[in-house]
């Protein structure tokens, strides 16, 4: 949860195409070892189905329109919890920033909150909200709002005092500070933040669904537990482990865009 | 005013206030150029952080177009004058007067660091220094000029990262140069450039500063930079003005010529006295 780690770094000048297969080849051998040990036996199916089976019932699921219909309930509570909370965490994360008294009003609270494990709240939240959509956004909502609050805040605070003075001196208005220095100096970290939030988001999802719901992806898993479909178990969990890379990946995206002008992202 | 200023040099000639105006009209090459500097008087400034008193009543004349050079030991107060005389900070007592009334973009610092925006290009950079005036019509060619004019012309469109430490230093200059100010405070800007561009650059202060007539104030800790610039050099003791020696030299100067280095020696061996009369130094 360093924050001073997860700032972009100089890395090693950007590879050629080819290479950049080179990531995937441990996911494929891992998959490989897999396949190849419930073939032989060495790991019974009872265990571990293998991938082939895996897949084959993602296959049957996706032919129903189960899958589908299960990763969109998930995806979009992921999204609309994300919005709010991220939103609200980012609008404190401005103005404890930008205000002294805001700060002085809020800071000390949410730094207590920040404490509570926001799974923690799971029984009081099925209490007030039971086993609705709105329990679950709840639950995102807090989980990524900590992250982008507190990298907004920490982006803002420690935005080089000289630049703000030098736009001072150039007769910048308050708005335009913001735009123009503020804010840009801030980006790398509010994206380190971004990047934690979803890594929170997923999580707080499937803990959520497994618990309490009747739709999305952690219910599925927790659906075929109960009928013993181990292959639908492990497809619902390789599925969170692809759509946590896609939104990685997404945000790794916007990053590149936006902060074309750090040295980190400049391409050699 | 005048008796308010201390010569204490006593190897330097006296300096009259009608000679060195005389001085500052002969050193100026284009005379329509040097109506675009503004004169100073500063009288009786004072400035205190706390209990702490850098400025002890400093008074100045700085005539119109003056290419003046304030040297001192760290902590003497020089930078804290040259922030004052920008409007960086709000003296305690006494008063900074322009001899003319002025706009913001009239009075222009640099910086010893560039304090260029990294997430802006070059040309947007200077941009920045025309201030209001940047949603004007003739923005962009305008601080396209600035960029020709520290010879940048070519690196409009690069990030400040790429660039070296010389390079950035000229943006700033041309983000300073670009709402063409009639005074241009210096503060260090070449304390950390290795000693070849150092050169390069004090040559390049001189022309723009010939070519636009401003008037120049250089803090430096560099006494031979302050000898090969400027006009007149301020020693700044303990807060106050201890010795206002004028460069009589013409330009463009040889670095390293007998006279400069003579100069140099004695406001040097000033320094180093002063040095020695303060203990715990």
């Amino acid at each position: 949860m360093s924050l001073i780690d997860s700032f972009p770094r100089v890395r090693a000048p950007k590879l050629p195409r080819v290479d950049g297969l080179i990531p995937w080849i441990v996911p494929l051998a891992i998959i490989l070892v897999w396949q190849l040990a419930c073939v032989t036996g060495f790991v019974p199916a009872r265990v571990l189905p293998a991938p082939s089976d895996v897949a084959l019932a993602g296959w049957k699921l996706l032919l129903s329109g189960e899958l589908i219909k299960n990763i969109w309930v998930s995806f979009w509570r992921a999204s609309i919890g994300f919005l709010i909370g991220g939103s609200i965490g980012f609008a404190f994360g401005l103005a404890n920033g930008l205000s002294q008294l805001s700060a002085k009003l809020t800071d000390t609270t949410l730094q207590m909150v920040r404490n509570i494990p926001h799974l923690a709240l799971i029984p009081l939240v099925i209490l007030w909200f039971g086993i609705d959509e709105s329990a679950k956004l709840f639950l995102v909502a807090l989980g990524v709002f900590f992250p982008i609050y507190l990298n907004a805040l920490h982006g803002i605070r420690t935005v080089d005092p000289q630049l703000i003075e030098m736009g001072r001196i150039y007769g910048m208005t308050d708005g335009e500070l913001f735009r123009r220095v503020i804010f840009p100096g801030a980006l790398p970290s509010i994206f380190a933040g971004l990047r934690f939030a979803l890594g929170i988001m997923w999580l707080t999802l499937i803990v959520a669904e497994t618990i309490a719901a009747s739709s999305g992806l952690g219910y599925m898993a927790m659906q075929a537990r109960e009928f013993m479909l181990i292959d639908v178990v492990v497809l619902s969990i390789l599925i969170y482990a692809v759509l946590g890379k896609v939104a990685d990946s997404a945000s790794r995206a916007l990053e590149r865009l936006t902060l074309s002008w750090h040295p980190a992202f400049q391409k050699k | 005013m005048q008796e308010a200023l201390r010569f204490q040099s006593v190897d330097v000639e006296p300096v009259d206030r009608a000679g060195m105006l005389t001085q500052a009209r002969l050193v100026r090459r284009g005379s329509d150029s040097a109506a675009r500097g503004l004169s100073l008087t500063i009288r009786d400034l004072r400035k205190a952080f706390g209990d702490n008193e850098v400025l002890r009543g400093v008074d100045l004349h700085i005539p119109a177009g003056q290419f003046v050079a304030i040297v001192g030991r760290s902590g003497c107060g020089k930078s804290t004058l040259l922030r004052l005389i920008a409007g960086l900070e709000v003296a305690t007592a006494g008063s900074i007067a322009f001899g003319e009334e002025t706009r913001a973009q009239d009075v222009r610092v640099m910086f010893q660091e560039p304090r260029l925006l990294p997430w802006a290009r070059v040309l947007a950079n200077v941009e920045v220094g025309l201030g209001r005036e940047r949603a004007s019509a003739g923005a962009q060619a305008r601080a396209e000029r600035a960029l020709v004019e520290v010879g940048l012309g070519d690196k409009r469109g690069q990030w400040p990262s790429v660039l070296s430490g010389g390079q950035k230093q000229r943006v700033a200059l041309a983000r300073a140069l670009v709402s063409q100010p009639r005074v241009l405070a210096f503060d260090e800007p070449l304390g950390a450039l290795d000693a070849l561009t150092r050169i390069s650059m004090q040559r390049l202060l001189e022309r723009v500063w010939r070519d636009q007539g401003f008037t120049a104030i250089l803090v430096t800790h560099d006494v031979s930079e302050a000898v090969a610039l400027a006009d007149r050099v301020l020693v700044i003791e303990d807060g106050r003005v201890a010795q206002d020696v004028v460069v009589d030299q013409p330009r463009p100067r040889r670095r390293g010529s007998a006279e400069l280095a003579a100069l140099e020696g004695e406001i040097l061996s000033h320094l180093l006295e002063g040095n020695e009369d303060t203990p715990g130094l």
